[in-house]
């Protein structure tokens, strides 16, 4: 497809999401906080509707017509999700309340595996999320934290890994693309390392699978975690996978309903995958239209979607840098649609302030990953983010408002 | 008096029609504050700061007024502490305790004070009620 088709092809989707047509403080609303999460299209808020309209059942109790219906429709997204993943089976997906919760479930379930001076390795460049609940493990099990460094270009230090990352090592845990930069990590590399040394291999797919095709057997990790509302699917709902092998022998997570075999007074024994993972009643809804949001990207292309949002960061790059004191961070080629910047002189939240008074929504701050920003020599940027549906008009509005911002800071 | 400078504030900002003209008064009452040295803005001082930082300094003057010094580092937070703190500067703890605190909204700068985590300001407020809290205590022990 080439540019001019990819650009009205893409600008056709603006308007299958209602949120982005309207206007705040009298200015039409150019939303650049995509990483932070994305606005959903019509199907999936009609899915929701739908649900509540017509469905709402407990699933799996199978007593009626609409249990069974609803049970019928959460399920198809988990078969979504597999065929999405390439995983080899259904029942590797467990649904959990986003990625955050998959990664405290996984530091959890890992807990046993864990023994005094082994060692639990993640990134420099980390989510908060992916990162402090491995070091309170690691705390909790006197093991022995470590990261590997992130350089000031916006890369992992592989070097640092190749020489320290070895078979002390029990869990590597990174994410596939930085949420703070953009940087879509070398992660093949990393997973061949951690392979070698033995550990289990933790991805955080969270600021991936919005933008590009995952394929969980060919990158040969153990668990690859994601939130369904970065892909343009509802928030507090997230996906583990997992091997299966694995998710059989680790234990439970939480304890309830759903997830038991047989309860009596003397003891308990636990459900088959993938319900012995998901206790409760889970987010339904959420689940089902869920799968609006996975045909959509289906549909659209994630190639096409990178494709065209990595068009647009190279406009903004370009065009940013005709400012005067411009800092763009990870300024490479391997990115997502990420821009992270900072004006010298100018505080991040100041031009936050002043973007939003003129319609324009971006994230400033550390989002969530202050050791990298520490690396970095300061304590944040502001993040503009793009996703499918942002055009290139977009992106002038947007340089327009950032000069003028930056001229009332000056 | 409290409630007069507010008055005087909201009277101030009712000028400027547009956000603009608003903000850049803003800013200039950021740029004009004195603000605290390099080396009292020290996490002693610090109030609070998701994403920009405040600090504050209180004291109890001899006239039994309290006298405010605050700072921030990003420039919008700083007109806004400048406002805070002259509302709020040479003013008994008394004073300052029943204070009823509505400008911020009636500029239409910050709609919920108390739900603006990420500027400090909130945090902030707080803070000087205490430290209005704790000269009372002391000037009623004296």
């Amino acid at each position: 497809m080439d540019n001019d088709t990819l650009q009205h092809k893409m600008r056709e989707l603006k308007t299958q999401f209602p949120a982005l047509n309207q206007t705040v403080y009298g200015r039409p609303l150019v939303y650049l906080d995509n990483a932070a999460t994305t606005q959903k299209p019509q199907r999936v808020i009609d899915s929701i509707s739908e649900y509540y309209s017509k469905w709402n059942a407990n699933i799996h109790r199978g007593a009626h017509y609409l249990a069974n219906a609803s049970t019928e429709k959460f399920e198809a997204t988990r078969t979504a999700l597999a065929e999405m993943l390439h995983a080899n089976f259904r029942e590797e997906i467990i649904f959990t309340q986003g990625s955050t919760d998959s990664v405290n479930m996984l530091s959890t379930i890992l807990e046993n595996e864990v023994n005094e001076g082994d060692e639990i390795w993640v990134t420099e460049m980390e989510h908060h999320a992916n990162f402090v609940p491995w070091q309170v493990l690691a705390e909790k099990k006197k093991a022995v934290f470590r990261y590997i460094p992130m350089t000031p270009s916006g890369e992992w230090d592989l070097e640092y890994a190749k020489k320290e990352l070895g078979n002390k090592a029990k869990i590597v845990a990174f994410n596939y693309v930085s949420n703070a930069l953009g940087t879509i990590n070398p992660v093949h590399e990393l997973i061949a390392l951690a392979k070698n040394a033995g550990a289990y291999v933790v991805v955080d797919g969270a600021q991936a699978v919005g933008h590009f095709n995952i394929n969980v057997q060919e990158l040969n990790f153990d668990f690859f975690l994601f939130s369904a509302h970065k892909m343009y699917g509802p928030t507090g709902l997230g996906v583990l996978w997992g091997r299966r092998e694995l998710l059989e022998k680790l234990p439970p997570y939480r304890y309830g309903g759903e997830m038991i075999k047989k309860v009596s007074v003397t003891g308990t024994t636990f459900n088959i995958l993938p319900f012995k993972y998901e206790s409760g009643t889970p987010n339904i809804e959420a689940v089902i239209a869920f799968s609006e949001s996975i045909s959509f990207c289906k549909e659209v292309g994630r190639e096409n979607m990178h494709a065209h949002e990595y068009s647009l960061l190279k406009a903004a790059t370009e065009r940013l840098k005709e400012i005067e004191g411009a800092v763009v961070y990870a300024d490479l080629q391997n990115k997502v649609g990420v821009l992270s910047f900072n004006i010298e002189g100018i505080h991040s939240a100041d031009i936050g302030t002043l973007l939003d008074q003129q319609g324009v929504a971006v994230r400033t701050g550390h989002h969530c990953t202050q050791p990298l920003w520490e690396k970095l020599g300061t304590t944040g940027s502001v993040r503009a983010s793009f996703a499918c549906y942002n055009t290139i008009e977009e992106v002038e509005l947007f340089i327009e408002a950032l000069k003028k911002s930056v001229n009332m800071l000056r | 008096m409290i409630e007069q400078k507010q008055q005087e504030i909201i009277e101030e900002f009712a000028f400027f029609e547009e956000w603009m003209h608003k903000y850049e008064h803003i800013i200039e009452l950021g740029k004009e504050m004195k603000g605290l040295t390099d080396d009292e803005k020290k996490d002693d001082l610090l109030v609070a700061g998701c994403q920009s930082k405040v600090w504050l300094k209180a004291s109890l003057q001899e006239n039994g007024t309290v006298n405010l010094e605050a700072d921030s580092d990003a420039i919008i937070t700083r007109g806004l502490v400048a406002l805070v703190v002259s509302v709020f500067d040479n003013e008994t703890p008394q004073d300052i305790l029943n204070a009823n605190i509505h400008f911020m909204n009636d500029i239409g700068l910050v709609s919920n004070l108390s739900q603006t985590r990420s500027n400090g300001l909130a945090a902030m407020v707080k803070q000087i009620l205490l430290y209005a809290t704790v000269f009372q205590a002391q000037q009623k022990s004296n």
